[in-house]
This record gives structure tokens, C-alpha cells and sequence, in this order.
């Protein structure tokens, strides 16, 4: 067990504080800024989208994860930043501009629906999302003199301040300059009084706004935050997909990014990374069950949604605080050595939570 | 220009539809009131049903209610199951993994019913075909009367169940105070599990009422999501608004598919939007502020 002995005001405020959490998170960082140089072209724009995918993930995690709002309808801001964005640099507008113009208008949408959203809460918030991204669907699919509809519209290659960058390499570095610096701002929200409001809504709404907090203005600044940050992840994955067409932002994306949420931990930003690492790893992990299955079962064309929903359940069951949690539950396994008890993390007796009453 | 021959005809369309998404809510709402769990995998018990049904008539050689019967029961137990070993392990967890929960069996449920009838679209013979002459000119299919018949029909069994019979008063008392219930003596787990298996017996009896106007196929599942547009309607909370609700969205839709063809399809949701923008609970409102 490593004692912290402070001696030095950065320690206080520092984000990662014990020397094991410097070496692993340096390791990793030297790994992502190394990859190209030994990864193939194939793994390295799996890794990018991994990369992009996370970003969304955080992006939902800060709404449903830490200000406790449930969002089916995520999907929609990825399709509208990727849209947005899109149509903007076929425009010629410059890609700097492009990226913070769409941030904003993704902002300012989720801030209208979070307006919307601030009355409700639980399940009817839940509906009132995913009606939300069917409507977004549509929209993309029926305005054709803007979107070209459910033909596709084709994304032009990344350039940025005249530089063009359309290699794999090139964009995954783009997409890592991007996710570390969501990371840290989110990191940093957490620690300022707007995001400890955002925690303070999810864990009572009642006893937040008896410390006057002002619960609608939180819920609309999380959906704004929330829906700008998957905005930002839309914008990536236009250049990643390079052609968009509206069924890719449908129900199953929505759902994609909610279980990794889930399972990837609620209430953690790194949880949000090891959803997106699940569902890159996944379809490779089915794709291999396929060929060592017996073909009458491996075969199936609804193994991949059968496996997927057979996770999830697992999952919630036994690890309801996720792969975060199991990976929380090893850490200190390790470090407090001797002392790790089977009841060390044992949950409380819960009860139903009524939502009748709030 | 619309005579009024076609709105007529129109409003009886949208009613029977309604009364098909009310049928499908009133187990939505039912398991909804008892444990707080809004179970989207609700349409895919009620597809399970069509094709429980289905399997039965074909091994009991074509007759229709034997195996209806059969069918509803045989998904009651389902629910049960799906109850009693996995929903009551999780009671208490944020509602995020609830909802991802029971959409996850929704994928479970459709992978499986794909494995095991195939994907393509079958159909289920009923003792509900022909028409029925109203007026000159206008007709209504009996299998749709029939599902009005039995919307009808169930809510009074079920208001019957609730208010009169023992086990009926003691699934109210544990859905408004669990913890309460408890301390009176009611096997609350019990309970909960067997509004689950109603619930879904529900369901199947309206994926077989339903089979001869959507066919059997592994998708008609999705019908659930706007059965439960139209619950939040009318408000979640009670069995009264969940119908009208789902009778509003049943009417509205066929006009505005009429009016507006581009939006063929999701009217059921702008409605639904335009309703919790300005009564968040829904139109009959269940929910109470807390007082401090």
C-alpha cells in the first residue's frame, strides 16, 4: 500500500496522483503516440475509430453517467455533428471553423431538448430521446436538397489549415489530439462547481436544490455539454466513415453507445474508454466465434445480437459497476495486498426506488 | 378533397389501430405500475406470443383457441422466469441499466425467435376473417373488431381482478409501498413475478390477435415502441390514460399519414413530443412532488 505524503501544491491538484497511476497512464500514452509506427493500416483506423467512438462515449457518459439523465436519442448529435459538419467543409468552409461551429450548433440543439427534458425525468426522458433521434432520422433522410437522403452524401478529406490529411495515420492523430483533450476538460469539469452540481442532480434532485442548486439550468448545461462533445465525435467519424447516410445514426448506434456506457462502467470516464474498447473488440471476438462454432449455430445471422444482449445481461447481473468496476476491484486487490476481503465491495441492501414520488 | 365517407373511414381505421397499441400497453403499464420497470422488451413478448401460438396450432393440427390458450401460458411463464431469476437480482439499480436491461432481452428475444422459427414472415390462420358492413360503402374487418372486443374485454377482467379479488388488492398495495407491503405480510417477489407473467400473457394475446393484420415475423416487436408512445400519452402511471392515449395516437396517425405522407411513420412520436412539451407527465399525470 503506497502512503501519499503531499508536500507540494501541485500533488493537491494534480489528476493523477499515486506513482502506479503515472506509469500506467504514461505507458498507455506512449503506446497510442507509437501505434502508427508498428500497427497495420487496417488496426490503425480500428484504433481511430476506437478513439472516436470513446469520445461519444464521454460524451453520454457526462449526461447519463454523472447527471443521471437517460438518453437513447446520442445518436442523433453524432448525426447531426457529422452532417453539420460535412455539409460545412463541402462548403469550403476551413476545418478549425467547421469543428467549432458544429460543436456549437449540437450544443445549442441539446440545450433546446435538454430545456424540454428538464421537466421530465427517469423513462419518459428516455422516450422523449429516442422519439427525438427517430425524428432526427428522418429529417436527415427526407431533407435531399441538404443531405442528399438515404443516397448518401460523401464526405471531402480532412484538410486542415491547408495541410491535407488524408492518410490513416494522419487522421488517427487527429482523432488522439481530440480525445485527450476531451478527457482532460472533462476531467476538469468534474472538479469545478458546475460538474459537482451535475453529480449533486443525479444523486438528489431534492436535496440539490435544498442546497440551491438550480436543477433545470444543470440538466440544460450537461445536455449542452454532453451534446457537443458526441458532436465533436460525429465530426470525427464523418472522416472516418467518409460517406454518411442517415440509417448509420438510427436506434442500434443509440444503443451501441448506451451499453458501452453501461458496461463500460457508469459514472467514470475511463469506464466510457473500456465501453468503446468492448464494442471495437467484440464483433473481431464474434466474428472469430463464428469460424470456431459449429456452422449450425455459428452460422446464424442473429448470433451478433443474440451474444451482444447475452453480455449486457451478464453484465448488469454480476458487475453492475461494469468493466470499471472489475478493474477497480483488481487495483486494489494489488495494492492493499493482504487486506482484500470478498465484502470489501459488497453493495448495500437496495431497495425499489420510486419515481412516483421526487 | 376529403368526403365524409373517407374520415369516417379513416377514425374507424385509427380506432381499431388504437385499440391494438392499447392492448399491447396495458401490459406495459400493468408490470410498469407493479415494479417501476418499463419493459421494452414488451413487443417482443408479444411477438414470442403470435409465434407461441402459431407453434401450438401447428402441433395441436389447426384449431385456434386450444392453442391460443396454450400459447398465452406458456409466455406467462416466460415473464415469470425472466422475473423471478433475473429482474429481482437487479432492483435497485440506476434506471440507465434497467432500460438497457430489457432491451437487451428484446435482442435476446429476437435472436432466439429468428434461431428458432426462421426470419421469414409466416402466417397464423384465425377463426377472424371477412368483413363486417357498418354502412354502404364502409366495412371493417373482423379480425379488427375482435381486437376492439378484447381490449375491451380485458380491461374489465383486469379492473375486475384488481378491485375485487384478494391477490388483485395485494399487487396494489405492493405497487404503491413495496417496503410497506412487506410489513403487512404480502409475499411481495411472488407477486411481482406473477404481474410479469400477466403482463405477458397480455402481450401474447395481442401478438395472436394482432397476427392476421401484421403477419408473424421476428420485427413486428417495434409495434411495442409506439404502444408505448401512446402509454406516455396519456400518462404512464394509469390504465385509463395509457388507452387514451393510445386511442389518441391510433386516430391521429392514419390523418396524418393522409395529410402529411412525408412523415409516414413517425406522426406517433411528434405527437407524443408535442404532449410531454406541455404536460410532462403525460395527460393523466401520476407522479406527486415530494414534500419536505
Amino acid at each position: 500500500m503506497q502512503i501519499l505524503f503531499k508536500t507540494r501544491y501541485e500533488d493537491d491538484i494534480g489528476f493523477l496522483v499515486k506513482t502506479g497511476e503515472k506509469v500506467r497512464v504514461g505507458m498507455v500514452l506512449a503506446f497510442l503516440f507509437a501505434a502508427p509506427l508498428f500497427l497495420q493500416t487496417y488496426y490503425l483506423s480500428e484504433l481511430s475509430l476506437l478513439l472516436v467512438y470513446a469520445i461519444a462515449g464521454i460524451g453520454l457518459m457526462i449526461l447519463t453517467g454523472y447527471t443521471g439523465q437517460v438518453s437513447f436519442g446520442h445518436a442523433a448529435f453524432l448525426g447531426i455533428g457529422a452532417y453539420c459538419h460535412a455539409i460545412l467543409i463541402s462548403h469550403g468552409v476551413p476545418f478549425t471553423v467547421s469543428v467549432v461551429a458544429t460543436m456549437i450548433l449540437c450544443g445549442l440543439v441539446g440545450m433546446a431538448l435538454g430545456r424540454s427534458a428538464s421537466k421530465m425525468h427517469g423513462f419518459y426522458l428516455a422516450i422523449a430521446t429516442l422519439a427525438f433521434l427517430i425524428l432526427v432520422e428522418t429529417l436527415l433522410g427526407e431533407w435531399v436538397s441538404m443531405t442528399n437522403g438515404y443516397a448518401g452524401f460523401a464526405v471531402p478529406g480532412m484538410k486542415i489549415l491547408g495541410a491535407s490529411l488524408g492518410k490513416a495515420w494522419q487522421q488517427y492523430y487527429v482523432n488522439l489530439f481530440f480525445i485527450l483533450l476531451v478527457i482532460v476538460g472533462a476531467a476538469n469539469l468534474f472538479r469545478s462547481p458546475t460538474g459537482r452540481a451535475f453529480l449533486a442532480v443525479r444523486d438528489s434532485e431534492l436535496s440539490a436544490r435544498s442546497l440551491g442548486v438550480n436543477v433545470e439550468w444543470v440538466k440544460i448545461q450537461s445536455f449542452g455539454v454532453s451534446a457537443a462533445i458526441t458532436g465533436l465525435a460525429g465530426v470525427l467519424l464523418a472522416h472516418q466513415l467518409s460517406y454518411l447516410s442517415p440509417e448509420v445514426f438510427g436506434v442500434l448506434e443509440s444503443l451501441k453507445l448506451m451499453l458501452m456506457i453501461v458496461v463500460g462502467g457508469l459514472g467514470s470516464i475511463l469506464g466510457a474508454v473500456f465501453g468503446a474498447i468492448l464494442i471495437s473488440v467484440l464483433p473481431i471476438v464474434i466474428s472469430f466465434l463464428k469460424d470456431v462454432l459449429p456452422p449450425a449455430v455459428g452460422q446464424q445471422p442473429g448470433l451478433e445480437p443474440l451474444l451482444f444482449g447475452v453480455i449486457i445481461v451478464l453484465f448488469i447481473v454480476l458487475e453492475p459497476l461494469g468493466i470499471y468496476g472489475r478493474w477497480m476491484k483488481i487495483r486494489y486487490f494489488f495494492e492493499t495486498f493482504p487486506y482484500y476481503r470478498k465484502s470489501s465491495f459488497v453493495r448495500q441492501k437496495s431497495y425499489l426506488k420510486t419515481e412516483r414520488l421526487r | 378533397m376529403l368526403q365524409v365517407n373517407d374520415i369516417i373511414h379513416l377514425a374507424v381505421t385509427g380506432l381499431a389501430q388504437g385499440c391494438a397499441y392499447g392492448l399491447i400497453a396495458l401490459g406495459f403499464v400493468l408490470i410498469y405500475k407493479a415494479t417501476e420497470v418499463v419493459n421494452f422488451a414488451h413487443g417482443e413478448f408479444m411477438m414470442l406470443g403470435a409465434f407461441a401460438v402459431l407453434a401450438w396450432s401447428e402441433f395441436l393440427g389447426g384449431s385456434f383457441w386450444p392453442a391460443f390458450v396454450l400459447g398465452c401460458l406458456s409466455i406467462g411463464v416466460v415473464g415469470y422466469l425472466i422475473d423471478a431469476q433475473i429482474m429481482r437480482r437487479i432492483i435497485g439499480q440506476s434506471s440507465a441499466s434497467i432500460f438497457i436491461m430489457t432491451v437487451a432481452f428484446g435482442f435476446i428475444f429476437r435472436s432466439l425467435a429468428g434461431m428458432i422459427w426462421g426470419w421469414k414472415t409466416l402466417f397464423l390462420s384465425t377463426p377472424f376473417g371477412g368483413k363486417i358492413e357498418i354502412a354502404d360503402g364502409l366495412s371493417i374487418g373482423v379480425d379488427r373488431v375482435a381486437i376492439i372486443v378484447a381490449t375491451v374485454l380485458l380491461c374489465g377482467v383486469l379492473y375486475l381482478f384488481f378491485s375485487r379479488t384478494r391477490y388483485g388488492i395485494a399487487m396494489q398495495a405492493a405497487s404503491q409501498n413495496q417496503l410497506a407491503a412487506y410489513y403487512m405480510g404480502i409475499p411481495v417477489k411472488r407477486l411481482v413475478s406473477i404481474t410479469w407473467a400477466i403482463g405477458a400473457m397480455i402481450a401474447a394475446a395481442a401478438g395472436a390477435l394482432l397476427a392476421p393484420i401484421t403477419m408473424v415475423d421476428t420485427t413486428i416487436g417495434f409495434l411495442g415502441i409506439k404502444a408505448l408512445a401512446g402509454a406516455i400519452v396519456g400518462g404512464f402511471g394509469s390504465i385509463p390514460g395509457a388507452l387514451l392515449g393510445c386511442l389518441l395516437i391510433g386516430i391521429v396517425e392514419p390523418f396524418a399519414d393522409y395529410f402529411v405522407p412525408e412523415i409516414k411513420g413517425v406522426s406517433a412520436y411528434i405527437v407524443m413530443l408535442v404532449v410531454l412539451f406541455i404536460r410532462p407527465q403525460g395527460l393523466i399525470s401520476q407522479t406527486f412532488e415530494k414534500k419536505v
